[in-house]
């Protein structure tokens, strides 16, 4: 059969015509960010691993959109204009978030007219106070004093503390070449901790690490973080 | 005449739109269709209700399956996945929370329409009927158990349900049952049917009364230990109960399962026994999953046939690659977290010894002396370097190390060189590698023999296996059986039963009571029942899930301590490579060092999140359904 090119040629017209304008919708271009903080102050997690929910009401089927916060709590969403719902489930976070009578986390009604900036206040069970990180001889040191958040009946013990190390800005339980910890039992004052790890040779070789201390909370499965910081070998 | 030609067509569709177009609509519109049959000539004769009931059975859904792809066998650490497509699994660094779920409500629908339409099948007579319902019944309390174990509490729905089309589905919103209810269910089925069933060990694919009953025990001990254990995650439960089981009922489970295993013990469904066939104990270990043969070992089965459309690539997908019979193999390499679990003779746990206590290697004459004196089932389990499967032993070695340390081995699989000192090229690295990201080498140092079919044509494509997966064994009766008693509070009955398993492994010098701790009973299980699909649902009922698999990483140091320990750290896959040396002048000259490594491809780690004890309940289930509640920590 003789291939007829002016139809393809129609077809493709047709198609390129009919798939303008009308049927599509602009990108949501409203973008929404903020990082979680404890009066003011900013907490940091593991990347990827504490979630957060936005829900919008009035579409059919409820469904959230799910994002998760980054190393140092920030989170960022483009959305539509419009109302939405923010919560961070239960269990997530080495934090508590405001739940209502029914234990159900409760929710923060953002209204979106173009962009906006908003910080979520939660309360941690522990604060990392003053950390101090230091290298030397391809040694990393750090000090710091826990200081506890949550001393009614829902406090929860220490577990452990420890102090990652890393070639790149990753700096986590999953992500590391060198860590040193300390068990709960094992610190004899909360207001000075001090934890020491060697730092291995580094292929390819490179003069700088980071470093951050965690602190593991009993029942708690996400860590809260000091601040990253960059150190010269 | 061209005209005529071109026109022909459009006449006659008219001409046949007009004669069928005379026809009444009814006669028109009700054609009986003959692919369809009613449920009156389904249910016409035993034959036919056998064959609904077939297609039932085959939709049963098992975690690791034979024919579900050699996959569903990997993950956890207990193995390293040789296939470049699927090392996601050692890079990631968690599991999403949806990982594991099922929720096929056609499934039980189906179930529910089978029993509801046997029952009034008059074609049948009582005795068929009685089998048919009671088998239907079984396959719904097994999938409802499965359920259970992923999804904790889910809607019990007992009859189909139809929907009336009046714009208001809201009585057909069932909201979640408890845990303990679906538990509670599985166990009062497995009772009501156990006498409905034939007590016949020879039937395997079919339900029988040991069936049911190893279905109760293990149902049984999950939900008791789900009580006991829950307690220490008490934020994994919800307040109305639909995930958690309260602590107090555990000693009723855990008497449940201890009955329901003695009853298979004691021979009253039927007598069933260890597989004791084969001298050697490890052939005898890995011909449980090959014998088809009036096994005395397995209860049910899901069974394979060779030449009848039902057969698995198992064989092909796994086979030792070097001599394979197609040109690929070797995919699920067990890792040396696994290989390293299995005790000595002398029941003592002890890392593989690569190097003395001075940190200097040690060297062995041959490749298999450093798994001497093991457990029978690690031979059994895993192919080791040095031994042989289907006659041909396999290539596995890393490579040559020379007197200065320094390494010679190649990237490609069998790859030549020339060694120090010679000019002609030899071979320096095995035909089943190791080789970092070779995918279908032992790039753990070790291929997987559980389920390998060692019959010729097995590893082909064309002709595959018709070796079967076990779902229910008697040495997990057993097992479940001793862990029922140990918690009881009976340890010299649960080393009674945990003795038997561990003599068939080659393990003479029994346990007494002292020894049976908890860590025992842990241990027993992931060696025994390796690759059978348990791992995650025992950690997971055990609330160990998330302190084993924590997402931190691992060295080597947490690699080779606490051996043996149920709260043992194992968040990435490690291998254990062989070298040759090569010092023509030294004394150690051809013999072998091993190295413990960590696959360059392993970059993540497992991090059981407590969200992932009970699998994500999707939206579009929840808005379709207000009355299903969330899972926690989701």
């Amino acid at each position: 059969m003789q291939i007829k090119y002016h139809h393809i040629i129609l077809l493709l017209l047709a198609v390129a015509a009919g798939a303008c304008k009308k049927d599509n919708y602009d990108p949501p271009t409203a973008q929404l960010t903020g990082r979680i903080v404890y009066n003011g102050e900013p907490i940091n997690v593991e990347y990827n691993q504490v979630s957060y929910q936005l829900y919008q009401f009035g579409f059919g089927k409820v469904g959230p959109i799910e994002g998760t916060f980054n190393q140092e709590g920030v989170y960022s969403q483009v959305l539509f204009n419009g109302e939405y719902k923010f919560i961070i489930p239960n269990g997530q976070g080495p934090f508590r978030w405001k739940q209502t009578a029914a234990g159900a986390p409760d929710s923060v009604t953002i209204n979106m007219q173009g962009n906006q900036t908003l910080d979520m206040e939660v309360t941690p069970y522990y604060m990392i106070r003053s950390p101090q990180l230091t290298a030397a001889n391809d040694q990393v040191t750090a000090t710091c004093s826990i200081e506890q958040i949550i001393t009614d009946a829902a406090a929860r013990d220490l577990e452990s503390v420890s102090l990652y190390v890393n070639k790149t800005q990753f700096v986590s339980g999953a992500n590391n070449i060198a860590v040193a910890t300390l068990n709960a039992a094992d610190i004899a004052d909360p207001g000075n901790v001090t934890l020491q790890v060697d730092v291995p040779a580094i292929t390819p070789a490179q003069d700088y690490v980071y470093a951050r201390i965690g602190l593991k909370i009993a029942g708690v499965e996400d860590r809260i973080f000091s601040p990253l910081v960059r150190l010269d070998l | 005449m061209q005209q005529m030609k071109r026109y022909f067509p459009h006449i006659l569709s008219a001409l046949l739109l007009g004669a069928t177009g005379c026809k009444k609509d009814s006669e028109f519109l009700n054609v009986k269709p003959t692919s369809i049959l009613t449920p009156e000539q389904a249910f016409a004769s035993p034959a036919q209700a056998l064959s609904v009931l077939a297609d039932l059975y085959n939709r049963q859904l098992d975690f690791s399956s034979l024919d579900g792809g050699w996959v569903t066998f990997a993950d956890f650490s207990e193995s390293f996945p040789s296939e470049n497509g699927q090392a996601g699994i050692v890079q990631r660094n968690s599991w999403d929370f949806g990982a594991w779920g099922t929720w096929d409500y056609g499934y039980i629908r189906h179930l529910n329409l089978f029993i509801e339409r046997a029952t009034a099948a008059p074609a049948l007579s009582d005795s068929d009927k009685k089998r048919f319902l009671a088998e239907a019944r079984f396959l719904r309390a097994n999938y409802y158990f499965e359920m259970a174990k992923r999804m904790g509490g889910v809607p019990l729905i007992l009859e189909s349900l139809e929907y009336d089309f009046s714009g208001d589905p809201t009585y057909l919103q069932y909201p979640r049952a408890k845990e303990s209810e679906i538990y509670d269910f599985v166990i009062s089925e497995a009772e009501a049917i156990k006498n409905d069933l034939p007590a016949d060990p020879a039937e395997k694919s079919r339900a029988t009364r040991a069936a049911a009953l190893a279905m109760e025990c293990r149902a049984a001990l999950y939900a008791g230990s789900i009580a006991k254990y829950g307690a220490n995650t008490p934020q994994v439960s919800l307040p109305g109960g639909e995930v958690g089981i309260p602590a107090a009922m555990a000693n009723d489970y855990y008497t449940k399962a201890l009955q329901a295993a003695q009853e298979i013990i004691s021979g009253s469904a039927g007598v069933y026994a260890l597989y004791n066939r084969k001298p050697d104990l490890s052939d005898n270990f890995a011909n449980i999953f090959l014998d088809k043969n009036g096994n005395p070992e397995s209860i049910w089965v899901e069974d394979f046939k060779l030449k009848s459309g039902k057969v698995h690539g198992f064989t092909v997908a796994n086979q030792p690659r070097y001599g394979a019979e197609e040109e690929e193999g070797g995919r699920l390499n067990p890792s040396l977290n696994l290989v390293q679990a299995f005790e000595k003779l002398d029941n003592t746990f002890a890392p593989l010894p690569v190097a003395d206590a001075d940190g200097n290697p040690i060297y062995y004459d041959n490749l298999l002396d450093i798994f001497a004196g093991r457990d029978a089932r690690l031979a059994g389990t895993v192919i080791l370097p040095g031994s042989a499967f289907r006659g041909r032993n396999v290539d596995i070695w890393a490579g040559y190390q020379l007197a200065d340390g320094s390494i010679v081995t190649g990237d490609d699989r069998g790859a030549q060189k020339e060694l120090p000192g010679t000019n002609t090229p030899v071979q320096v690295v095995g035909f089943d590698g190791p080789i970092n990201g070779k995918e279908f080498t032992a790039q753990s140092g070790f291929y997987i023999r559980k389920y390998l079919d060692p019959a010729p044509g097995a590893g082909s494509r064309g002709t595959n296996s018709e070796v079967p997966f076990i779902r229910y064994r008697y040495a997990e009766v057993l097992l479940n059986a001793a862990e029922a008693a140990f918690e009881l509070g009976q340890p010299g009955t649960a080393a009674g039963y945990m003795n038997q398993v561990r003599a068939r492994a080659g393990l003479v010098t029994p346990l007494d009571a002292a020894d049976i701790t908890f860590d025992r009973i842990v241990h027993e299980r992931r060696v025994e029942l390796a690759f059978e699909g348990h791992i995650l649902f025992d950690m997971k009922r055990w609330r160990l899930a998330h302190v084993v698999w924590d997402g931190a990483q691992m060295t080597v140091s947490d690699l080779t301590s606490n051996i043996g320990k149920a709260n043992k750290r194992s968040t990435q896959p490690y291998a254990l490579w062989p070298y040759k040396i090569y010092d023509p002048s030294g004394t150690n000259n051809g013999k072998w060092i091993y190295k413990i490594i960590r696959p360059a491809l392993v970059t993540g780690t497992n991090r059981f999140r407590l969200g992932n004890y009970y699998s994500f309940i999707n939206d579009e289930i929840r808005s379709n359904n207000p009355k299903i509640v969330r899972q926690p920590n989701q």
